[in-house]
């Protein structure tokens, strides 16, 4: 009470008012319990997902410590969660509104296709990619035209959307050829790597950082947030970041290789750095605010005077963005761009990847660190299973964990679980 | 008893195509006073509180704020004026906490950017100045308080901007005993604070406890403005089922029109 009391002029009022929870000190004990508490009251957040991380990593690590648990696994791991990563951060800007964009997979596919078609005209690199903007830019604003301004469902326009796309996809790469990329700066966004000082380097900053900004958030909170808790969290973050470049900084390319392959993928920084961006923009401006209250309450937000026609259109530009960036990556990934780049399961990865992190398909609830994490949790899935192989769980007849097959269906199930972890939390918490 | 009204009404008409739901209704709002408008469904409380508001523009009538002629011709200038309204559907989003929903619309910056500590501090002071109690953090989310808590801080947001009036549309609408209780209390002090507070109720009860005015509608008309003093609860009833009780409410000629 000690602040509040003393800026009011009205100081007997006050002195019964019970805001406990805002001025009483806190030990890491009694956070961890209100912690606990809202754990069980639906409040769920990231906890799946990093559940699902563990016992992935758990039973895939005992089935196969000898190629999942390698470090060459590891840095391939990154790099093929990478673009879901991306695409899922650009789905998740709609399903904070309650919305979809399911062409957002086919909209990071035209951005790419642009990128290696201009790319092999000569065109320079950042020509090229102001281009890839402008063309991911103006997808992501016809969408949100059509939903926010037209009002048709952002289910129906992205329908549609995801067969336009398609098409413009195909008749850029000419109905079913294959586009090669050569440039080494593209590439190595999927394939390149910081060498092991740079990655230390990135790695102290990164830790520096994010003790920053908890240090002086604990500062401002008057003694709720225990310090015990913030330091807990950095020593966290440093021991595990410190695991993955130390292990990262070992080379790991294949015996004979003429070249050592060795520092953590470019792709870990840049999708982690994206991902600040974002959350950034998410937390501290009120514009994500307004995104916030959107997807809670349309009605009430329109109420309190904010253009809600604006906010959701923008989250589908915004969108439409950030999956070009997933393009650029996937084409990155495979060093080339063809008809089904950014088709297939892409999108319904990059969605699945955003909630079973933890983000709502309800609207209204979620961070972009959640769909970096679900990314994990599906790119561990179909990392883990090929190198499992033939294998006879708890005594049954012997299954092809390789096949595809079994991957689509435990990814489906993945993410089905996900789902009513969503629709469950949120029966709960009403 | 202020004499000069902060917010007055006169000759208000509005038609909805061939439908005529206002029709030369006055109605004067006192700071420091609550003013209870009652009436039976379709009276035309709800669209006579929407045009104070200016969702709905009105045919004709006058408005006049501190003594002065305004004209409200959207939600933004009578906000500019100071008038909330604290809706009976809430208005707040479940998924933000309290002061993000206090000050949803209107946030403070520092450097563009969300200045969480003074919105955090302002929304504190809000509540406490209004002796709100059972919050136990204004960090809390919305989805987490009660019916009764909802509605305090609906209530709190309107008196964060320094508003001169608020109105309530049902304040008590879907709450218990003890929420009711708290609320009206609330209601009480709010008039103390020299705000002049428009009070829409169905509950009688409600009304006669808090209420100096009451404004009874019938059928589009100003029935009566009566004091809640000396007035009773069978008065009020026949005013809102009738227009009118013994000599108080409309003239049958006048009735005979409608």
């Amino acid at each position: 009470m000690s602040v509040s009391a003393a800026s009011s002029s009205d100081s007997s009022t006050l002195a019964s008012t019970d805001f406990s929870s805002d001025s009483d000190r806190q030990t890491f004990a009694t956070a961890a319990s209100a912690y606990w508490s809202r754990l069980r009251s639906g409040e769920l957040g990231a906890i799946p997902a990093i559940l699902a991380i563990a016992v992935l990593v758990l039973v895939f690590g005992t089935a196969r410590p000898d190629s999942f648990m390698s470090v060459r696994n590891l840095g391939n791991l990154l790099q093929q969660a990478a673009p879901i990563m991306v695409i899922s951060m650009a789905v998740a800007f709609v399903l904070l509104l309650g919305e979809i964009d399911l062409a957002a997979g086919f909209t990071a596919g035209v951005t790419a296709a642009v990128l290696a078609t201009k790319l092999r005209a000569s065109w320079s690199l950042p020509k090229t990619l102001l281009l890839c903007a402008v063309v991911a830019l103006a997808l992501g604003l016809w969408t949100g035209f059509l939903v926010a301004r037209v009002g048709i469902p952002s289910f129906v326009v992205t329908l549609a959307n995801f067969l336009s796309f398609q098409g413009i996809l195909l008749l850029i790469t000419k109905e079913g050829g294959t586009i090669g990329i050569t440039n080494k700066t593209v590439n190595s966004i999927e394939g390149g790597n910081l060498r092991p000082l740079l990655s230390w380097i990135a790695l102290g900053l990164g830790v520096a950082g994010f003790a920053l900004t908890q240090i002086i958030r604990q500062r401002n909170s008057h003694g709720t947030i225990p310090l015990s808790v913030v330091l807990a969290k950095i020593v966290g973050l440093a021991v595990i970041g410190a695991l993955f470049v130390q292990v990262l900084s070992s080379n790991r390319a294949f015996e004979g290789a003429k070249r050592k392959l060795q520092g953590v993928p470019y792709a870990a920084p840049l999708v982690i750095i994206l991902m600040l961006i974002l959350t950034f923009v998410l937390t501290r401006t009120a514009y994500g605010r307004h995104l916030y209250a959107v997807g809670g309450n349309q009605e009430a937000a329109r109420r309190a005077g904010i253009n809600v026609i604006r906010i959701r259109m923008s989250a589908f530009v915004i969108c439409g963005f950030l999956a070009g960036v997933g393009g650029i990556f996937l084409a990155s990934r495979s060093n080339s761009v063809d008809p089904q780049t950014g088709g297939n399961k892409t999108l319904l990865l990059a969605v699945g990847a955003a909630v079973i992190g933890g983000t709502s398909l309800f609207g209204g609830k979620g961070r972009m660190l959640n769909s970096l994490l679900g990314g994990l949790v599906l790119a561990l899935i179909e990392n883990g299973l090929p190198l499992i192989g033939k294998a006879k769980p708890l005594g049954f007849k012997e299954i092809d964990f390789s096949q595809s097959g079994v991957a689509f269906i435990v990814t489906g199930l993945v993410l089905l679980l996900a789902a009513s972890v969503d629709a469950l939390s949120r029966k709960r918490t009403g | 008893m202020t004499d000069q009204p902060i917010l007055e009404l006169s000759g208000v008409n509005k038609s909805f195509g061939p439908v005529h739901v206002l029709h030369d209704v006055d109605l004067q709002v006192f700071p420091g006073q609550v003013t209870a408008l009652v009436g039976d469904n379709g009276a035309g409380k709800s669209t006579l509180i929407k045009s104070i508001t200016g969702i709905y523009p009105v045919d004709t009538g006058t408005f006049s704020f501190e003594g002065r002629p305004v004209s409200i011709s959207g939600p933004k200038d009578a906000a500019a004026l100071g008038i909330e309204v604290v809706y009976q559907d809430l208005a707040l989003c479940d998924n933000l906490n309290i002061v993000q929903n206090m000050f949803l619309g209107r946030e403070r910056k520092k450097m563009g950017l969300l200045d969480e500590r003074t919105m955090e501090q302002l929304a504190r002071d809000t509540l406490a100045s209004l002796s709100v109690r059972t919050v136990k953090s204004v960090r809390q989310p919305v989805s987490s308080l009660s019916g009764g808590q909802r509605q305090t801080v609906a209530i709190a947001k309107a008196v964060l901007w320094n508003s001169k009036v608020v109105m309530l549309d049902e304040p008590t609408a879907a709450l218990g005993v003890a929420q009711t209780a708290q609320v009206l209390d609330l209601v009480r002090r709010l008039a103390g604070q020299g705000l002049g507070v428009v009070l829409i109720s169905h509950n009688m009860n409600d009304v006669l406890q808090v209420a100096d005015r009451i404004a009874v509608m019938y059928l589009g008309r100003m029935a009566a403005v009566v004091p809640s003093k000396g007035t009773t609860r069978e008065q009020l009833v026949e005013l809102i089922t009738s227009g009118q009780s013994g000599s108080l409410g409309l003239k049958r000629a006048e009735e005979a029109t409608v």
